[in-house]
Order: structure tokens, then C-alpha cells, then sequence
């Protein structure tokens, strides 16, 4: 299979193109057709000469892929269903929401961090996917000109592919690329703490963490990733960042009944987060086939919501969409993957 | 730190074991953060030694597209690492425990057993060859009738042919000891899934991924 052109950078452009003989400015309108166009094949570029574009499909292909499934719930979500090369399934959501239309990626095909409580990490790992693979979630759904934010919070461990996530980054951002705001991307990680510090350095985007609890026992328990790197390192480097102008951080909270839903733990939340401007997104929790754990009830989740507000931590709790089309991730894929097992 | 290596063996294919001299404490089933001068991040591997032993060992794999293990196996005696100090979470006791492993995630179970915290275990080690039962000939003299072997990819004598899962399913686990798994991510969620539907707390288990 001949490599993609799309999923490359401006700097890689330019070099395939002097690679082949073409003038130096061909880089740029490569991207310009890659990303600022809606075109999908290499015939289509057409100020390109014609022995340009044969040479450029001698030995490329445009890369694009068209989503194999898609399943719209009640609500307007929809759940995209991506084959990759390897014959396995990534997920890319699609949520509206009154003006905003935000994109859920997958930066991997599966998961190796294996947190309790997550239906990808029973795929297990399949690999990584490419930044071609990531931006095409975006640019190959119908909605790719509606959409208004990106959030990295799909199938996989956005740090364990970081070069991949921040080369999809630098397309999204970029004037020759996609041209959005870094202050429209969140990258969502459990906090593996190297590629943190990359992160924060290499890009503009907004944070997420997985927190689950504040508690190392407990998080050791729901996600094995805490015995490596432990929450007490990723709170110091966060820490350490000046999240004071428009860059965010925030810290993802499911919300489990009677193991770090009580008193103790607004408490020592309290403690860890204080001087740190952050929000704690509290979500509700779907249960995957097999978990021992439960979702707290909506009386309790209020209580938490209100009590980490009154303690000055902004909290808020995360509306729950698509719940009647496997919209936990990875719950589509894995049937898809059932699927083509039983065929 | 930077530490002299004193060893760099491959013990079977493309497995190695390393050693240096221990220069810190640590608590059996900890982990240590190795890089070398090339700039990049560091790894994680478990300890591979007993916490009183001079030295102090990492077990290895080279990973066709890893950024350290080919590396790491080109190096001899005499060259040099960095490594950080012991840390992690991942730490045995001298309480009742089964041991799950595959490849060398037997790793931090070795240190264990090195720092004389065999008793009263069962361990159970997963491969996919013969020649990765590291440490055979020591988990027999510890454990005799508690260490049980399964390799995936041949049939082997004294051995069950098959995965780590064959065991836990034939078996009745009592509920109230730990559990520690330590391996590939595959295996670790389809074994902590498995003791889950038998019966055991989540509490209970302690998984370290090899990531």
C-alpha cells in the first residue's frame, strides 16, 4: 500500500516533494489541498501540473477513510466506526450541543493501560494509530465543516502515541493546516508524567486528566498506570505550569458508588488541588459487561458536585449523551470486533 | 545516576538480564527508570534482584520497535546507564499471595523470592516458549509443588500447554489473599477480569502493565 499524504506535516510535505523532484513551493499546496480543501483525491489538485500529480500518485495515495458504520442516538450524537489497516475499530463520537459541535477522538486502536473501569482496555492493544489516522476522524464525517472543538478522549492513551497526537496537533492548528485553536482541543491522558512534561511544552492545547480518586490505593486499583506514575507526580508538574491565561486544565471524575464518592474524598481533592486553577468534570458511570463497579446515584453526585463547588474547586457534571448507542468507548468497536470473529 | 554495567547477558532469545551495583534500598516488586545518553525519555523495568544482593538486576526484552531495549542489549561491560531510584507501588509481603506472570513480568516476582517472600505463595507463569521460564531451576527449590508453568506456543514436559487462564478457571480461588498480576496488558485484563467473575474483591488484585 502506497503511504498517505494526508497526515503529513507542512515540513514533511515540502521534503516528499523536493524528494521527488518537484518545486519547493508544491509542499504548500499539497497542504493547502490536504487540509484547506475539500478534495479527495490527488487528480483533483489542480494547479498542480499534470506530471506532478502523476508522480505524486506513482507513489502516494491522498489517505483519506471513510468512516464504515455510523450509529445517531436520540439525542444527536453520533458514534462513528473507523476500520483501520489492520482490520481492527477505532470509534470517533460526533456531540452536539446547542452552537457547539465537538469531535471525540481515538489516538489508538485499543488500549494497553487497562484501567477497571474501561471497556477499550478489554480489547487489549492493537496499535498506534498515525496523525493521518486521528485528523481523519475529523475530516471524513459529513459534519467535518460543523465541528468546533476536538477532544482526545476516544479509544487509547493519547501520551503512550504522543508523537503521532502532537503531529495531529501541529495539522489542526497550523495556518497551512486546519487553522483551529489550540483553545478548541483537549487532550485527555491518566497522566503518564514524561509525556506530560512533552505536552505541556510542545503544544498549546488544554489538559485533561483521568483522576477517579485522589486516593493512591484506590486509583492503584482502578488503574494500574498509578503504580508507574503515581497522581502525587502528575499534581507536582501541573503544579509547576502557569495554567493562569487561557490554557486549562481539568480533572475527569467518574463518579463510583461508595468508593470515592464521600466526604474524604472532597477533602483530600481539596487539599491536592488547592492553588491550582483547575475544574473537576464529575461523570456519571455506564457500567461495562463485567465491572464490579456501580454508578453512584444522582442524590449523591449532586451532594459531591455541591460540596467540591463549596469547597472552591469549579465542578461541574458532565451531561451523558448517546447512551442508546454503546456511547461508553469502546463498547461499539469491541461488537464490531465480536462481530467479525463470529463471521 | 550514572552506573557502570557489570553484566549484559542474553539469557534466552533476545531476553537479557543487566546488572550493575546497587547503590539504594529498595522494597521487593519496585521498579527503577533506566536511560542512556541519547536523550530520550527514560523507561521503566522491575528490579530483578533481591534487595539485599550486591547486585542489582533488570530483566529484558528487546523490542523490535522499541527506543531503548535495542539500545540497551548492544552495551557490554563496562559501558554505562542511568538509572534512577527504586520507586513504584508494586511491593510483596510475607502475606498468603498468588503470583500471576507472563514473560518477564516474572521480573519483580524473582525479587521477591530473592528477598525471602516465597513462603506461602503459588506462582503461575505464562510464556509462549520454553526457554522463557526464567529462573526455573530456583522457583522449583522455593516452591516445588506451588509453581506451575504454561507455555502457549509448544508442548513442554512437567508444563501445561496453554495460558495462565486454564488454572484460574479449573480451580477454586479463596478470596481472601492478593493476587498479583504483572505482564502484558492482554493478559492482565483477562486475568483480573477472570478472577473478578470468581469471586475476588478488585481490592484484592494488584496489577503493574508493562506499558
Amino acid at each position: 500500500m502506497k503511504p498517505a499524504l494526508f497526515g503529513k506535516t507542512l515540513a514533511e510535505l515540502t521534503d516528499l516533494a523536493a524528494g521527488l523532484g518537484l518545486p519547493k513551493f508544491t509542499g504548500k499546496q499539497l497542504a493547502d489541498w490536504l487540509y484547506c480543501k475539500d478534495v479527495d483525491t490527488i487528480a483533483d489538485m489542480s494547479n498542480l501540473s499534470k506530471n506532478a500529480r502523476e508522480l505524486l500518485e506513482e507513489h502516494y495515495c491522498f489517505g483519506l477513510h471513510a468512516p464504515a458504520k455510523v450509529q445517531t442516538s436520540s439525542d444527536g450524537t453520533k458514534k462513528y466506526l473507523f476500520e483501520t489497516a489492520t482490520e481492527n475499530f477505532i470509534e470517533t463520537a460526533m456531540i452536539p450541543f446547542k452552537e457547539r459541535h465537538t469531535v471525540c477522538v481515538s489516538s489508538q486502536v485499543g488500549c494497553k493501560m487497562g484501567c477497571l473501569f474501561c471497556m477499550t482496555g478489554k480489547q487489549g492493544f492493537q496499535g498506534q494509530l498515525s496523525a493521518g489516522d486521528i485528523v481523519n476522524q475529523i475530516r471524513s464525517i459529513p459534519e467535518r465543516h460543523e465541528v468546533t472543538n476536538i477532544v482526545y478522549m476516544g479509544m487509547g492513551e493519547p501520551f503512550d502515541n504522543l508523537d503521532e497526537v502532537l503531529k495531529s496537533i501541529e495539522i489542526l492548528t497550523a495556518e497551512w493546516g486546519f487553522a483551529m485553536s489550540p483553545r478548541r482541543i483537549t487532550v485527555s491522558s491518566i497522566g503518564i508524567t514524561p509525556g506530560l512534561v512533552r505536552f505541556l511544552n510542545e503544544s498549546e492545547a488544554h489538559l485533561a486528566i483521568s483522576m477517579h480518586t485522589p486516593f493512591h490505593d484506590e486509583r492503584q486499583q482502578l488503574m494500574p498506570v498509578q503504580i508507574a506514575y503515581p497522581l502525587d507526580e502528575v499534581i507536582d508538574v501541573i503544579r509547576q505550569w502557569d495554567f493562569s491565561g487561557q490554557r486549562r486544565v481539568s480533572f475527569e471524575y467518574i463518579v463510583f458508588h461508595g468508593l470515592n464518592d464521600t466526604a474524604r474524598h472532597v477533602k483530600e481533592l481539596s487539599r491536592m488541588l488547592a492553588g491550582i486553577r483547575c475544574r473537576i468534570n464529575l461523570i456519571r458511570f455506564h457500567p461495562v459487561p463485567g465491572t464490579p463497579l456501580r454508578a453512584t446515584d444522582e442524590v449523591t453526585l449532586q451532594w459531591f458536585k455541591d460540596e467540591l463547588n463549596n469547597k472552591g474547586i469549579l465542578t461541574t457534571i458532565r451531561a451523558s449523551r448517546g447512551q442508546d448507542i454503546y456511547a461508553a468507548c469502546g463498547l461499539l468497536s469491541t461488537k464490531a470486533l465480536a462481530d467479525k470473529a463470529t463471521r | 545516576m550514572k552506573l557502570p554495567i557489570l553484566r549484559n547477558d542474553e539469557i534466552s532469545d533476545s531476553v537479557f538480564l543487566l546488572a550493575v551495583q546497587r547503590r539504594h534500598d529498595f522494597k521487593p516488586g519496585q521498579t527503577v527508570k533506566i536511560g542512556l545518553d541519547d536523550g530520550l525519555p527514560p523507561r521503566i523495568y522491575s528490579i530483578c534482584s533481591g534487595n539485599r544482593d550486591e547486585e542489582l538486576q533488570i530483566l529484558y526484552n528487546i523490542k523490535g520497535d522499541g527506543a531503548l531495549t535495542p539500545k540497551l542489549a548492544k552495551l557490554k561491560p563496562g559501558g554505562s546507564v542511568w538509572m534512577s531510584e527504586p520507586g513504584g507501588s508494586f511491593i510483596g509481603t510475607s502475606d498468603p499471595a498468588v503470583w500471576i506472570a507472563t514473560g518477564t513480568g516474572i521480573a519483580p516476582f524473582y525479587s521477591m523470592l530473592r528477598s525471602g517472600l516465597a513462603g506461602n505463595k503459588i506462582l503461575l507463569h505464562g510464556v509462549r516458549r520454553a526457554d522463557q521460564f526464567y529462573f526455573s531451576k530456583e522457583w522449583q527449590t522455593a516452591l516445588n509443588t506451588d509453581y506451575h508453568r504454561f507455555c502457549s506456543g509448544e508442548v513442554v514436559d512437567g508444563t501445561t500447554h496453554g495460558h495462565v487462564n486454564l488454572f484460574l478457571e479449573q480451580r477454586e480461588l479463596p478470596a481472601d489473599r492478593k493476587y498479583y498480576l504483572c505482564g502484558q496488558a492482554t493478559m492482565c485484563v483477562e486475568v483480573r477480569d477472570l478472577l473478578i467473575a470468581k469471586g475476588i474483591p478488585f481490592g484484592n488484585i494488584v496489577v503493574e502493565i508493562y506499558f
